[in-house]
Order: C-alpha cells, then sequence, then structure tokens
C-alpha cells in the first residue's frame, strides 16, 4: 500500500521529521537520520565562528538533493527576528520551507502566539511555506491555517521534556478540523510516544532530543521509525472500539462439558 | 615604503580590522569561510552569493555571516 503525506506538493514517504541538535557529532547526525528513515530534517541558522572557522558543515553530512532541508528560527523571541531569520535561511538555497517557532520563554520553551502569528502572516506574504510550531491549542491552529500555513504543529509537550502527548483531546479537536496536516512537534519521549500521535491520525512527528539524547541515539531512531509506523497502520487498519467487558476470542460453540 | 591602510568593521558582534577596499568574496577567503556555505547580511541586507566578488566592503560595516547548525 502506497501512504504518502503530502506537503507543499511534495510527496514524502516518512512521516518521522527529525532535527540535527544534540548530536556527538555530524557523522553520528548522519548514521541516526539514515536510520530513521527521515525525509525532512531540520536545521538552525547560527553565526559562523569566524575565529575558527569549522571546515565541515552540517550540510556535507546532509546533501539537501536527499533531504528536504527544513530550517528553524529557534532562539527567535519576536517576529522580527523569526522573518530575519527565515530570510537569512531562504538565501542558502534550500527552499523556501520553513519551521517557524516564536519562543515566549527560555524555561518552558512555549511559543509566543500572538508573535508567532504576526510572523505567519508576513512570512506566507513573502512566499514562504510555514510550518509553526504551536501550543496545543485549537483556535490558534485555525488562525495559522487561514493566514495560509501549510501544517501546523502542535507540541505534545514542552520542547526536550520527552513527556509524550499531555492533551490527547485538543489534539484531536485540532485534527478533527484542520485541514493542513498536523504534526506533532516537541516533547515526544519515546517509541510510544510517537505511535500514539500516529494512531490518532497526524500526519507526523518532529523529534529531536528524544532521539539525539537517547544513550544509544542510533538504535533510538529505528525504534522512532518504527514507532511512527506502527502507529501510523494501526490508524489506517482501524482499532476496535475499548470496551468495558471481555468478550471471547475462542468460540463458545463445543465447549466440553 | 609600503602603506596599509585598514578599515574597521563589525563581523557576527566582533569589531575587526581588515584591508581598505576588501571585497566580501575577499574577507571569506582571508577568514577560510566557503562562500556555498555561508549566507551573509551586511547592514541587515542581504548580499546574494553571486554578489560576493561585486561587493566592496566599507568603514563601519556590520556584517553577519550565518550557516546552517544542527536544530531541532
Amino acid at each position: 500500500m502506497e501512504d504518502f503525506f503530502e506537503l507543499a506538493g511534495r510527496k514524502y514517504r516518512s512521516r518521522l521529521i527529525v532535527g540535527t541538535g544534540k548530536y556527538k557529532d555530524f557523522a553520528e547526525t548522519k548514521r541516526a537520520i539514515e536510520v530513521s528513515g527521515a525525509e525532512i530534517v531540520t536545521v538552525a541558522v547560527r553565526r559562523v565562528n569566524i575565529t575558527d572557522p569549522n571546515k565541515e558543515n552540517l550540510l556535507d553530512y546532509l546533501d539537501p538533493k536527499r533531504y528536504t532541508i527544513l530550517p528553524n528560527t529557534a532562539g527567535c523571541y519576536n517576529a522580527d527576528d523569526a522573518v530575519r531569520t527565515c530570510r537569512l535561511a531562504r538565501e542558502a538555497g534550500v527552499g523556501k520551507m520553513v519551521k517557524l517557532e516564536v519562543i515566549g520563554d527560555d524555561r518552558t520553551l512555549f511559543p509566543d502566539v500572538p508573535a508567532t502569528l504576526d510572523a505567519a502572516k508576513i512570512l506566507v506574504k513573502e512566499g514562504f511555506v510555514v510550518l509553526p510550531y504551536i501550543t496545543d491549542d485549537p483556535i490558534t491552529a485555525q488562525k495559522l491555517e487561514d493566514i495560509g500555513c501549510a501544517a501546523v504543529m502542535p507540541l505534545a509537550a514542552p520542547i526536550g521534556s520527552g513527556l509524550g502527548i499531555r492533551n490527547p483531546y485538543n489534539i484531536r479537536i485540532i485534527l478533527e478540523h484542520a485541514k493542513v496536516p498536523v504534526i506533532v512537534d516537541a516533547g515526544v519521549g519515546t517509541a510510544s510516544d510517537a505511535a500514539v500521535a500516529m494512531e490518532m491520525g497526524c500526519a507526523g512527528v518532529l523529534m529531536n532530543t528524544a532521539i539525539a539524547s537517547a544513550k544509544d541515539p542510533v538504535l533510538m531512531a529505528e525504534a522512532m521509525r518504527q514507532g511512527v509506523e506502527a502507529g501510523r497502520k494501526a490508524y489506517l487498519a482501524g482499532r476496535i472500539p475499548k470496551k468495558l467487558y471481555a468478550t471471547a476470542s475462542s468460540p463458545l460453540d463445543g465447549i466440553l462439558n | 615604503m609600503r602603506f596599509f591602510i585598514f578599515m574597521k568593521i563589525k563581523i557576527n558582534g566582533e569589531e575587526k580590522q581588515i584591508a581598505d577596499g576588501l571585497s566580501l568574496i575577499g574577507l571569506l577567503e582571508f577568514l577560510q569561510i566557503r562562500p556555498g556555505r555561508v549566507v551573509v547580511e551586511r547592514n541587515r541586507d542581504i548580499v546574494p552569493r553571486d554578489s560576493f566578488g561585486a561587493t566592496a566592503l566599507a568603514e563601519g560595516d556590520v556584517l553577519e555571516i550565518v550557516h546552517f547548525v544542527g536544530g531541532g
């Protein structure tokens, strides 16, 4: 069965989007991402260290022809900085898709919703394909969709917390109303968390810390790929309803007496 | 006797003295930065990559040289 996920007119087979931060080195980044099967990878935009310009660059390990590079605006605390970062990222020549995140405070890393909406309006007008990181708030998701964002990315839990989906009911409401892909972004801790998101009908899951900070990142990358695949298949297969009492699996006819 | 004239510019937040009349591509070469992997903002305006050679730097310029790093 062919099961694609479409974003900005492009089809992706993998529903796992992975970050590239926190790895030991670029070689480990590359191996984990290969094993994860991800086709979209996020990156951050930062100043080059001019006193010791690293000869190696992340893109030497992640071929932009093979992966869709998704620059983020991590570390931006207002709309202007986020828009500026996106413009710089676009100039790097990896496309127009950006992960918009405007952070509200550094303790929770929750998004600043009004600033995210402001930045999204500008970026959509400038032709960016905007994937915004947001709280699990159905109203915000709707507003961002109305602005013209290509997807909405509600958090499962705070970035890097590993708590899994804290409010499945909100995610369900977002899923019921959204006409764009809903991608759970941030807060996933382990493979079952990713599977839960996919079983609910999310289009994809985006994660970084859960893989990169696992004891064995490459093995966790494989677990996450399988978790996302299992959850997706379970969603498509249609699970049985939950019931309070038992239903026998073996026939009741022909029982010895 | 040869005379070197320098100009002061700011690169990624740091004050630097560079040779007067240096082009942006010349500066990147001097800093051993591969032009194909960076994006440069000069006084808040992005410099297209194909204009690096034609961009002459001037006293007081504020440059931001950025690239992609690991992030989530």
